[in-house]
């Protein structure tokens, strides 16, 4: 028999057992079926060695403790009972740990959350770095499930009720700092320390010590939870956050706090029950499948680089950046906030130069205000940014961003002017959204180096990039681009250079459609109304107001001029774009905007849009049109190829549009419905309402055949 | 001139902030900002990889006691790898001018290939200290283990220690300000209000017109308010274009009410600004395909007694330097002369007549000098030898002078040549 390599080792040192967890062959540690057997072992014979007075438990991983459980497990589960049985299991292998008659210490460094949080607190002390990469927290409820081996029982005795749902509920991570203030950890040292405080902290209370932990809270703690009426209050008014924030539609933050309440009431042990019993049903949800498949087409598309073969990308170390309007400014900023390049921005004269400038800092200062920064880092990254209004500072730039105004023979003039600023090397990223990357190349003399960079605004904010290689452009600029994106702190999905790319492209028959909708008497708030219970974060009127009226008509336009008839605009926006209602910045699209702020529909846009709200077709239909129109787009689209794989068509609608993550994206969504039924519906509302919902070829193909976007 | 062992200082580029009147514009901006504002914006401008500068050497005349060592924040700009050695130094108003000798001593000897040498100040920033009793009972309190102690301590301040001092612009010697010296120097030279106030009128004059032209812009980094508010500070705030003999006229002497000549229009203003220069071994440069605007000859340093005329060495530092140089003072094409006063120029241009010179004001400070351009102490030098440079260049001259006095009676000077 061989012996596989083993997990879990240990030396014994003075009375202490040092043990280490070093996943062979995995760059993190998870904890999978069989680490949890080697645990059980290693606590058994630990607890028999009469050597051993105490436990020091340290990760073997450069910057990671423990990611967490083993996710492939967790996708074996076929059954609602199997799952309650896995969360069993890992329960009863933290209550092993905790009421393990010999003290357990931990040392964290790096990344403790799930699982492996959960296995730091049933532990006895816990003593974690103070180096940015140890983050601590339980991001169970992200992909649909809970903390389910005692999280939901130990965290809130460890630090209060209203923390640990905080923790919780929003599944985020925090970090060694925050956690320390927290009480989640007992100390906090520099990394050089970890091991001997953590020894030291084991062989004390080998010697009978034990940590005395402050009640969470002072008297409002006690007040709001260390009764069970204030508790009431707390978990009242949790719930209904999260059913602000879920609508509803993501059952894993209820059942939370479902387990938590009950184990407060009934105990640690009950809790437990309860906790594994909600976590069974959880993990077999169509919900948490759908998170789950979002989860795992994220981190395969991180190694992704859109080609075949791709070869190394090429190092960004300075960024050059024409266009100091909003997105050239925007992505200086997150550029040198998430990559910490050396950024010139380059406009053509110096005050549009200096309010680029701002507005980039504006970023970075933002991140100062929620101590995502300190001020020393911030000061640092300050420094990286800096202007002009000649070209100065490019030649050795190693990428250069267009983002000036979307006007063909502007971006080939810009082209020309950086390829002669630039070295050889350098890669040209055109920030547009509407023109092909094919026809800005053709004015460069470096055309294999010219590639589409669309970003989507807010920048800062908006998680999706969209990578568009012309058919000219060299694989390793493919590959720098998309690396440059990761960097950013992007999802990057390469697209096919074509008209609307895939975001614009899918989105515009569905705004479009709102539109119709309005033209057809439905209210403008029930319309968004309507799609945010969809799931969708904003409505698509509210979208519009936010992107620009005139930037969607500009786009509106393209998309019509190359697709025809069913991409023709609606009438009316037109006239709401003259009147000046151009969305959000001019303080009035469909909805009025007073300092910044969102109030209700405008007077005066029915009148504008020659209509009036009254009734139009039933909520079911509204919903139909909105989403199968842009089904189908988006089948047809995958169709030419816009997208490499459906996982990047989902990925693309989830994170630039935000498409209903629980549903999966459009395509899955599309699959779930069914292509026989989809073009059934479809082709019901080309009759009533026009030829633009005609089902496209791929889904009547897949109908026929009986296939699917996802076998 | 080749050093000993052959190697040749180059003069590769400059570049600074605009100078401010202080409590103007960049009031906001700290010495630090100032000075790597500047550095940043001059490695753009040479599209230098940063990990080529072997050292920064930075003048400061007032440092903050919260960054006592700006050039180390220089060369800690995030272009820059962190490895880069940089340190401070004063020698007053040529502490700018001393950096760059510096950095020729380390290029010549071999120890470096790429320096980065320049000075700011702030004088919009600087340190007001607290009476040495108030100093005192603060830290008497500070290592008071008992509040009773501390109370104690408390106790012994009175209403008048808290009036603050400001460091003056006085020698510690003499206790003579630059103002009076300055006095001091127009009457034992015998130099006429009239005549200082057309030295001053001059100096305006060529800064505007410098700046117009774009010449002396050329050498400034555009200042983006810190705020973002406000706009886009392009050149210098200091040049009049609309100043006249008798508006000078007009203005009461401030050192000496009754019999002084020095007045608020000519000497030169308290400044903020800083610059900086990038100098290269010969070799250096042509590896990394620069051409220099010129090379650096030589240059000398003198001193006198600062209780006689303080700001009259440069004539002992300017023939120093010649001779150093192998040159003569009539083969000189330009002449960039600091004008701390102009009591002091035609002072210092008077004391080398008799020396034997014969005086060319065309050669003079063409675009003007410290009166009208501003002179933030630490960073004049590093300014007048950018402007020297920069103005050779599109001359085409052969030899240039540039000479700072300095606090403390002293003076440096330098020989730049094109080859």
């Amino acid at each position: 028999m061989s012996r596989a390599p083993r997990a879990l080792t240990w030396a014994v040192d003075d009375g202490i057992a040092v043990v280490t967890l070093d996943l062979p062959d995995r760059p993190v540690n998870v904890i999978s079926r069989a680490v949890k057997d080697e645990f059980l072992a290693a606590f058994e014979a630990l607890g028999r060695d009469p050597a051993v007075a105490a436990v020091a438990f340290f990760s073997g991983k450069p910057d990671n403790f423990i990611a967490g459980a083993d996710i492939e497990d967790f996708l074996r589960l076929d059954s609602a009972a199997a799952a309650e049985r896995l969360a069993a299991e890992g329960q009863e292998l933290l209550e092993r740990v905790a009421r393990f008659p010999k003290p357990v210490a931990v040392g964290i460094h790096g990344t403790c959350l799930g699982g492996g949080l959960e296995f730091a607190l049933a532990c006895h002390y816990r003593v974690a770095t103070d180096h940015p990469k140890t983050q601590l927290g339980l991001p169970e409820v992200q992909l649909g499930i809970l903390p389910a081996a005692g999280g939901c029982q130990r965290l809130p005795r460890l630090i209060g009720v209203r923390a640990a749902l905080d923790l919780i509920l929003a599944g985020k991570s925090e970090r060694a700092s925050k956690a320390f203030r927290l009480g989640l950890v007992d100390e906090l040292v520099p990394p050089a320390i970890l091991r001997p405080v953590t020894l030291a902290a084991a062989r004390r209370m080998a010697g009978g010590w034990r940590p005395r932990r402050r009640r969470p809270g002072g008297l409002g703690g006690w007040l709001l939870e260390g009764n069970p009426l204030g508790r009431a209050l707390v978990f009242r008014l949790a719930r209904r956050q999260v059913l602000e924030r879920t609508r509803g539609h993501y059952p894993a933050p209820l059942a939370a706090l479902e387990a938590v309440a009950y184990g407060l009431r009934h105990g640690l042990g009950e809790g437990q029950k309860r906790e594994a019993e909600l976590f069974g049903r959880l993990a077999v949800s169509d919900v948490s499948r759908k998170l789950v498949q979002i989860f795992f087409a994220t981190t395969q598309l991180k190694k992704d680089y859109g080609i075949p073969d791709p070869p190394e990308p090429m190092e960004v170390r300075r960024l050059g950046i024409v266009g100091a309007g909003f997105m050239g400014s925007a992505i200086a900023g997150t550029a040198v906030a998430q990559a910490q390049v050396d950024v010139r921005l380059k406009d053509a004269d110096l005050p549009r130069v200096a309010a680029g400038l701002r507005a980039a800092r504006e970023i970075l200062d933002d991140r100062l205000r929620r101590r995502r920064l300190d001020r020393y880092e911030h000061a640092r990254l300050v420094a990286l940014l800096s202007g002009t209004d000649t070209y100065a500072g490019f030649r050795r730039a190693d990428l250069v961003i267009e983002a000036v105004f979307e006007d063909l023979a502007t971006k080939q003039a810009v082209l020309r002017e950086v390829e002669a600023a630039t070295g050889d090397r350098a890669v040209f990223a055109s920030n547009t959204s509407t023109i092909p990357i094919a026809r800005i190349a053709e004015a460069g003399r470096r055309r294999d180096q010219v590639i589409g960079m669309h970003f989507f605004s807010p920048v800062a904010r908006m998680p999706l990039l969209e990578v568009i290689p012309h058919a000219g452009t060299a694989p390793w600029v493919v590959s720098t681009a998309v690396a440059f994106g990761r960097r950013m702190g992007k999802t990057v999905i390469v697209v096919k250079d074509s008209p609307g790319f895939w975001v614009n492209r899918i989105l515009a028959p569905y705004v479009n459609e709102a539109a119709q909708l309005v033209l057809a008497g439905v209210r403008i708030e029930e319309i968004d109304r309507l799609m945010v219970d969809f799931g969708f974060p904003v409505g698509p009127l509210t979208l519009l107001d936010e992107v620009g009226l005139d930037v969607a008509a500009k786009a509106a336009g393209v998309l019509h001029e190359a697709f025809g008839e069913r991409m023709a605009p609606a009438p009316g926006l037109g006239r709401l774009v003259e009147a000046g209602h151009l969305g959000r910045k001019a303080g009035k699209g469909f909805y009025q905007y007073k300092r910044g702020k969102k109030g209700g529909v405008h007077p005066a846009v029915y009148e504008l849009l020659a209509t009036h709200p009254n009734g139009g077709p039933r909520p079911a239909e509204i919903i139909q049109r909105l989403v199968y129109i842009m089904l189908n787009e988006a089948a047809r689209a995958v169709g030419e190829g816009v997208v490499r794989s459906p996982r990047d068509g989902d990925l693309g609608a989830v994170f630039g549009i935000g498409f209903p993550p629980f549903r999966g994206g459009p395509l899955r969504h599309a699959d779930d419905l069914g292509a026989a039924r989809l073009v059934m519906e479809l082709e019901r509302l080309t009759e009533r309402c026009g030829p633009r919902f005609t089902p496209c070829e791929v889904l009547r193909e897949q109908a026929r055949t009986n296939a699917k976007f996802y076998p | 001139m080749p050093n000993a062992n052959g190697r040749r200082v180059a003069v590769v580029a400059g570049c600074r902030t605009p100078f401010a009147r202080a409590g103007t514009v960049l009031k906001d901006a700290r010495a630090v900002d100032l000075a790597r504002h500047a550095a940043r914006e001059l490695l753009h401008r040479a599209e230098l990889d940063p990990a080529e500068v072997d050292e920064v050497i930075f003048g400061q005349v007032v440092p903050s006691p919260l960054v006592p060592n700006v050039a180390r924040e220089v060369s800690l700009l995030p272009q820059f790898p962190k490895e880069i050695p940089a340190y401070s130094l004063n020698r007053a108003c040529a502490s700018a001018l001393q950096a760059i000798t510096a950095a020729h001593d380390q290029i010549a000897l071999g120890h470096a290939n790429v320096v980065l040498a320049g000075g700011t100040e702030s004088l919009s920033d600087i340190p007001i200290l607290v009476s040495r009793r108030l100093s005192d009972i603060l830290l008497e309190a500070s290592k008071a283990r008992t509040l009773g102690r501390r109370l104690r301590a408390f106790a012994r301040v009175r209403p008048r220690d808290f009036v603050p001092i400001s460091p003056a612009i006085a020698e510690p010697s003499t206790g003579m300000t630059m103002g009076q010296s300055a006095e001091k120097m127009a009457k034992e030279n015998g130099i006429s209000r009239e005549a200082q106030d057309r030295w001053a009128l001059r100096s305006h004059q060529l800064a505007a017109r410098g700046t117009q032209d774009g010449r002396l812009t050329a050498e400034i980094a555009p200042w983006f308010p810190l705020d973002g508010k406000g706009p886009v500070i392009t050149s210098d705030n200091g040049i009049r274009t609309d100043t006249s003999l008798e508006q000078m006229a007009k203005l009461p002497p401030v050192f000496d009410r009754k019999y002084g000549t020095v007045t608020a229009a000519n000497a030169s203003p308290l400044t903020d600004g800083a610059a900086a220069v990038l100098l290269m071994s010969g070799e250096a440069a042509a590896a990394l395909g620069y051409r220099p605007l010129a090379y650096i000859r030589s240059y000398a340093v003198a001193a006198v007694d600062p209780g006689w005329q303080l700001l009259q060495a440069p004539v002992w530092a300017v023939p120093l330097a010649l001779e150093r140089a192998g040159v003569q003072w009539r083969d000189l094409d330009l002449i960039e002369m600091h004008e701390a006063f102009a009591a002091q120029v035609l002072s210092n241009l008077k004391g080398l007549e008799e020396k034997g010179y014969e005086i060319d004001e065309e050669r003079i400070n063409v675009m003007g000098g410290s009166i009208a351009i501003g002179h933030p102490f630490g960073a004049t030098g590093a300014r007048l030898v950018t402007t020297l440079a920069n103005e050779m260049q599109r001359r085409e001259a052969r030899l240039g002078l540039v000479s700072v006095c300095a606090q403390g009676g002293m003076a440096v000077a330098l020989v730049l040549e094109r080859s």
